[in-house]
């Protein structure tokens, strides 16, 4: 079965990919902590917010619809920020758009969140596009992330399509014997595929460790490739995070 | 005393070795097995005849009572590193064996838990590749590669161990007729003492020296693979044609 991989475009030849996981980590983290905690008064920060995105997305090579796809994740929880603006009527001169009418103040929360929510999330899936699943996992251990976590992430990376794969199989069988949804056993019917689909992931995760004793694992996951950060990621980081935060603190001082 | 001097030629010695389930479930019935030093053996039998459950003892992934002697060395808590270096386990299903975000990862987590160099685990990482002629695989997912390809990535996570012993349950189970025949002349290639657990007849006759009949958690016959493989009585009464 085919599989949409979230690195699926980690492999791409761009100056975005070939810096060190860490440095784009700490460089996109800083954008999106400096456009978070911008308050949505003034536009210009965003626009510098925006504009630095825009030219590492355009750097990357990542294709464009591929970004403006992903970024559609964002629209179900704008809608319902968008649903309850009518009803916020206090601050502001209020505008009568016929059937319902807006404030200022509410147009103001539905910027805030729109903004914010896109520019973060195009950080993050520059982050995660332009660099392969483990080589994040890596750079993030290299930051100090618990191990534990990486790990966890590194196997569900591994797994979840085996998984997913297990579902689609037990779903065409059970098709195929004519099932149709009817309310009652057809919440019996899920709760037993949920059940022994937990099984055979459990009986998977006992058949995977012994694989792993087998090859003289003891309980620490050993290491050994060391990345290095080159003078280009030094300052790819530096100058991204220095123009975030200057766009940031910039909002302080007018 | 721990280790019991035995001739060298004697790469696994199983004594008197019983194993049931936790849940009470009898897997072996003293099993008594000796395997000789660059000898192939081909275990056959039935499902649930206690095959998998005989190879998960050899490296103490499961313990029984009996003795287990790997090179002379007896398996216990004490020996499992010595004894996981010297057998590699190459697991029916390689979804099970290959559970890192790339190959060459998973190719070099046994020589990195073997506390290789860094020189060392590259160099045991891209041989054991080239063996099963798999280079250029490095950084791909295991996920994206076909059954075959993984099939001898598998292999090769335990070949970059350098075992003297090579323990392949079900090596050829699900592959298509060409993926089975390369894989089988890949096994020929092989240079360690192997252990072939199998039910596939053919490969038995092209590859072992001596084939061990199982059934019901027992050893019922010991021979050559031309006299065992001929004999319609012994297979088809132990489920094998």
């Amino acid at each position: 079965m085919k599989h949409d991989f979230i690195d699926r475009y980690a492999r791409l030849e761009s100056p975005v990919h070939a810096l060190d996981p860490r440095a784009k980590t700490i460089a996109l983290f800083v954008i999106i902590i400096a456009c978070v905690t911008t308050p949505p008064q003034d536009w210009w920060p965003f626009a510098i917010y925006g504009a630095l995105v825009l030219i590492i997305a355009n750097a990357s090579k990542l294709p464009t619809s591929y970004l403006l796809t992903r970024v559609l994740v964002v629209l179900p929880f704008l809608l319902v920020v968008a649903v309850f603006v009518p009803f916020m009527h206090e601050g502001g001169p209020t505008f009568d758009l016929g059937l319902f009418s807006v404030s200022r103040d509410g147009l103001l929360v539905l910027w805030n969140v729109t903004v914010k929510a896109i520019i973060s999330v195009v950080c993050l899936i520059i982050l995660s596009s332009t660099t392969p699943f483990s080589d994040l996992m890596r750079g993030f251990e290299r930051l100090h992330v618990p191990h534990f976590f990486t790990t966890v992430a590194a196997f569900m990376y591994r797994y979840v399509f085996i998984i997913v794969d297990e579902a689609e199989r037990m779903k065409r069988a059970r098709d195929s014997r004519n099932f149709r949804a009817r309310w009652l056993w057809h919440a019996r019917v899920i709760g037993y595929m949920i059940a022994s689909l937990f099984m055979r992931s459990q009986e998977r995760a006992e058949r995977v460790y012994q694989a792993m004793s087998a090859r003289g694992f003891d309980g620490t996951y050993p290491r050994w490739t060391e990345s290095k950060m080159f003078a280009a990621d030094y300052v790819f980081m530096f100058a991204v995070a220095a123009t975030a935060i200057a766009g940031r603190l910039a909002v302080l001082w007018t | 005393m721990d280790v019991i001097p035995i001739a060298p030629q004697v790469a696994i010695r199983i004594v008197d070795l019983s194993y049931s389930y936790p849940d009470g479930r009898r897997a072996l019935n003293s099993v008594n097995l000796i395997v000789h030093r660059d000898e192939t053996v081909g275990i056959m039998g039935p499902n649930g005849a206690g095959k998998s459950t005989l190879a998960l003892h050899l490296n103490g992934i499961l313990s029984g009572q009996g003795l287990v002697e790997i090179m002379g060395l007896e398996v216990k808590k004490k020996n499992l590193r010595e004894v996981r270096n010297m057998v590699g386990l190459v697991f029916q299903d390689p979804d099970d064996q290959l559970f890192s975000p790339t190959v060459k990862e998973d190719v070099a987590f046994g020589p990195l838990n073997q506390r290789l160099s860094p020189e060392q685990v590259d160099h045991a990482v891209s041989r054991a590749l080239a063996w099963v002629g798999m280079e250029g695989f490095e950084d791909r997912s295991p996920f994206h590669l076909s059954f075959g390809e993984k099939k001898r990535i598998s292999l090769a996570t335990v070949l970059s161990m350098h075992p003297e012993i090579m323990v392949l349950d079900e090596p050829v189970s699900n592959m298509d007729p060409r993926g089975r025949r390369e894989f089988i002349e890949l096994i020929d290639t092989l240079e360690a003492t192997k252990l072939v657990i199998t039910h596939d007849l053919a490969m038995t006759r092209e590859v072992c020296d001596r084939v061990v009949v199982m059934d019901k958690g027992e050893i019922v016959t010991d021979g050559r693979p031309e006299d065992i493989c001929s004999d319609r009585l012994l297979l088809e009464r132990h489920g094998l044609i």
